[in-house]
């Protein structure tokens, strides 16, 4: 008698823990042929707004760890995802791509984060710098984590696209809402299996799905949320993100024209995308006009 | 045992201290009657036909008439600004705009006591503000980007930096000579051409640079000057020859310009509001943090975006800090703002002077206590006396929102946590101030304030190679320094 297979339950990804959706609604994914893949959370503001609460609890600590303690941990990821390679590959034939073309893309996944996680205590030098002022006084820049995050990934792939917006954004200490690809939800799911067993704090990156349509405008009108990144080349939603940021200044980044399969698509200026620049000041001594004698 | 001696002793600042008017001479300032527009290296009259008054808000008279520019004038300063982009400044080298640049800083620098004078009877600023900080920073802000002109591959290294394009630039009228200068000088050094609304109660130091860039021979067209209210500022952020807006002002008008030029793919840099927190401890050097925290938030009778105007004290020092506020406030002279002596010059505008009276008002509505001194100020002009509150809870009006006059609210606080999130409990994010001699302290209280520039044991410092620039509804982008050039540069 052959095997009944066990079916997975795609839920979402908040706080650490796996939710489904408040709202009760569900979208099924379809592969190329119209076959059913999957039915998947149809996520609701309700949800982003409780995703949103548990990255800004989370912003505090994630934001004042180690920065070689973050690069332990996206590491850690890379680690999680290695072990689960045939799982994702699967996956991402199941929604379309050959078997040369899943493989590429999953162990490219892996490695774009072994390389943000070199970042995570590297960048903040090549931002900051000792600013020669003509006062007296001590006066240096450094790059700050922005804060809450809103991310829009990647439409057309299921992995890499969401794997490139979220690493930079993390490794330089923000937390994040994002919202995994319509149309090839899978990875986006099981990925956010990959962080919760990797010592990534809870809320640190909370994974929804659901449609981009529906929810771009809460991602952007949030009034705790301070930066929102958006990778589609859709004008109009473009035009309501710049709009519904102003509310609160939300700073914008836009990555339409990023092929997130090329090495090209990865860079610290990804990281400083969601840096803020703090410059801090500080009297020196200076008794008298005395210049050193040694 | 001796006993412990408290400093107690009260300022005694009698009539025999008074001091003998100071003026400086007027005479170094050459005012024209009537401006007209400075476009394409020439000054040109408004196809509006239409001028406005601007006035010395220290007497109320007429110092001047500009041009008002309208939406056609705009789109004539745009092209010329295009025009100039695409034909000179854009395939210049480097070091050949540096020069340009070099030149415009001599040239303030020659004639600082023209533009200080000017400064001060457009704005009402103290003649020793103008003179010492204003226009030499001025100067010395495109003397240091001049250098940054043919050495951008050095800023971003393994990419490729290009102009934008055209700039339009709005600023403000607290500072307005420091103001044209953090924005034309980095735009210039990167390539860029402009077009620069200066605020419309103080256009005569933008005016008078426009003097410079023709002495200095600057392309015709490099930088564009046309005057204006708001109405010329939203015809420069709508116009579609425009690639990047750089704006200095209020965070209302910041968010209106935002929403205007969504989906546009112009770029933008925002200097917003403050409501910055000074915050002393109680093993600080009170007496300098009384001085810095009178320098925080009296310098150009507050206004200032980044000014420290919430002082949060430790409770222990609470009564000692007050009380040396109020006695150090009783020294301050309010008045001429041409006088040398003159600590407290005139509110920039009579409209200005309505908004900090309106939160005066509000302030004791709310309970809070009012404190002024009892300088005498002039009959004539626009002029408030340096203002404290005390008894302010987090949540009244005075302690949240920008007044951007010379009125302090004061609060106090017992523990670290505690302040840091009063600190951090606003909008705003642009400055805050940090006074203890504990230095872990001061790294613990320097990285938790959301704020882009945090001034510890001194406030209200700046300088060209130092960024600048807010958090949250402060905006974004940064002026000044390296960080100062990426506003400017596509890649």
């Amino acid at each position: 008698m052959s095997r009944l297979e066990i079916l997975k339950t795609y839920k979402i990804y908040i706080g650490g823990k796996f939710p489904r959706t408040e709202s009760g609604r569900f979208y099924t994914a379809k592969n190329s042929n119209g076959e059913a893949l999957a039915n998947v959370c149809l996520s609701s503001r309700k949800d982003f707004r409780d995703a949103e609460v548990a990255a800004r609890a989370a912003f505090g600590d994630w934001s004042s760890r180690a920065a070689f303690n973050r690069g332990q941990i996206l590491y850690r990821i890379a680690e999680m995802l290695e072990g689960r390679k045939a799982q994702f590959m699967d996956e991402v034939i199941k929604q379309g791509s050959s078997k040369a073309a899943a493989e590429a893309e999953v162990a490219l996944s892996v490695d774009r984060l072994i390389y943000y996680a070199g970042w995570c205590d590297k960048f903040q030098q090549l931002f900051s710098a000792v600013n020669p002022v003509a006062s007296s006084h001590f006066n240096f820049s450094v790059p700050e984590p922005t804060g809450v995050v809103s991310i829009i990934a990647p439409q057309s792939t299921s992995l890499i696209g969401l794997v490139s917006v979220i690493a930079p954004v993390i490794a330089g200490g923000n937390t994040c809402v994002v919202l995994g690809s319509f149309e090839k939800p899978l990875c986006a799911v099981t990925f956010a299996e990959v962080l919760n067993s990797s010592d990534v704090p809870g809320g640190v990156v909370n994974i929804l799905t659901g449609d981009p349509s529906e929810l771009a405008v809460y991602f952007a009108d949030h009034m705790d949320v301070n930066a929102m990144v958006y990778c589609e080349k859709n004008a109009g939603t473009q035009k309501l993100i710049k709009e519904k940021s102003a509310l609160n200044m939300k700073r914008v980044v836009i990555y339409s024209d990023t092929n997130w399969l090329s090495e090209d698509a990865q860079s610290p200026y990804l990281i400083q995308n969601t840096q803020e620049i703090k410059t801090t000041w500080h009297p020196v001594e200076n008794i008298g006009g005395a210049k050193a004698g040694y | 045992m001796a006993k412990a001696k408290s400093n107690t002793l009260k300022l005694k600042f009698d009539s025999a201290r008074n001091y003998a008017p100071a003026p400086e001479s007027k005479s170094a300032a050459k005012i024209n009657a009537r401006y007209d527009l400075f476009i394409n290296g020439k000054f040109e009259k408004p196809a509006s036909k239409k001028y406005f008054a601007t006035i010395n808000p220290a007497t109320e008279e007429k110092l001047s008439e500009v041009a008002d520019a309208n939406a056609a004038d705009v789109d004539k300063a745009v092209k010329a600004a295009r025009n100039a982009y695409g034909k000179t400044w854009k395939k210049m080298p480097g070091k050949e705009r540096a020069k340009y640049i070099y030149r415009i800083a001599r040239m303030i620098q020659e004639r600082a006591r023209e533009f200080s004078v000017i400064e001060t009877l457009d704005g009402g600023k103290p003649i020793r503000e103008s003179r010492d900080f204003d226009v030499p920073t001025a100067a010395n802000h495109f003397f240091y980007y001049a250098g940054w002109a043919d050495k951008l591959e050095y800023a971003f290294p393994n990419r490729n930096a290009q102009p934008l394009g055209v700039a339009g630039q709005i600023i403000p009228w607290n500072f307005p000579l420091l103001m044209a200068a953090w924005k034309i000088a980095p735009a210039l050094a990167t390539g860029n051409t402009v077009v620069l609304k200066p605020a419309e109660n103080t256009p005569l130091t933008a005016l008078k640079l426009a003097d410079i860039f023709q002495e200095a021979e600057l392309p015709p067209g490099v930088v564009n000057i046309i005057t204006g209210a708001g109405a010329t500022g939203a015809a420069i952020v709508n116009h579609a020859g425009v690639d990047k807006i750089a704006f200095t002002g209020s965070t209302d008008v910041g968010k209106i310009i935002q929403k205007a030029i969504a989906g546009t793919g112009k770029k933008a840099t925002l200097e917003l509001g403050g409501k910055a927190a000074n915050i002393i401890f109680e093993d600080a050097a009170i007496d300098q943090a009384v001085e810095g925290v009178v320098n925080g938030i009296f310098f150009n009778q507050g206004h200032v975006c980044c000014a420290g105007s919430r002082l949060y004290v430790q409770e222990s020092v609470y009564k000692e800090v007050v009380r040396k506020l109020k006695d150090r406030l009783e020294t301050m002279i309010v008045g001429d703002p041409l006088d040398k002596n003159t600590d407290i010059g005139a509110i920039n505008s009579k409209e200005q002077l309505a908004i900090i009276n309106k939160y005066l008002k509000i302030g004791q509505a709310e309970g809070a206590e009012m404190y002024q001194s009892s300088a005498a100020i002039p009959s004539k002009g626009f002029f408030c006396r340096p203002t404290i509150f005390t008894n302010v809870a987090q949540s009244n009006r005075i302690a949240q929102e920008e007044i951007f006059g010379p009125v302090l609210t004061i609060q106090s606080f017992r523990t670290d946590d505690e302040v840091i999130e009063k600190a951090n409990n606003t909008p705003y994010g642009l400055s805050a101030g940090v006074w203890t001699d504990k230095g872990s302290k001061i790294f613990n209280l320097t990285t938790k304030l959301r704020a882009g520039v945090v001034w510890a044991n001194t406030f209200n410092q700046f300088d060209p190679t130092s960024p600048f620039g807010g958090y949250k509804e402060s905006g974004y982008g940064r002026e000044g320094g390296l960080h100062g050039l990426y506003g400017y540069v596509r890649f």
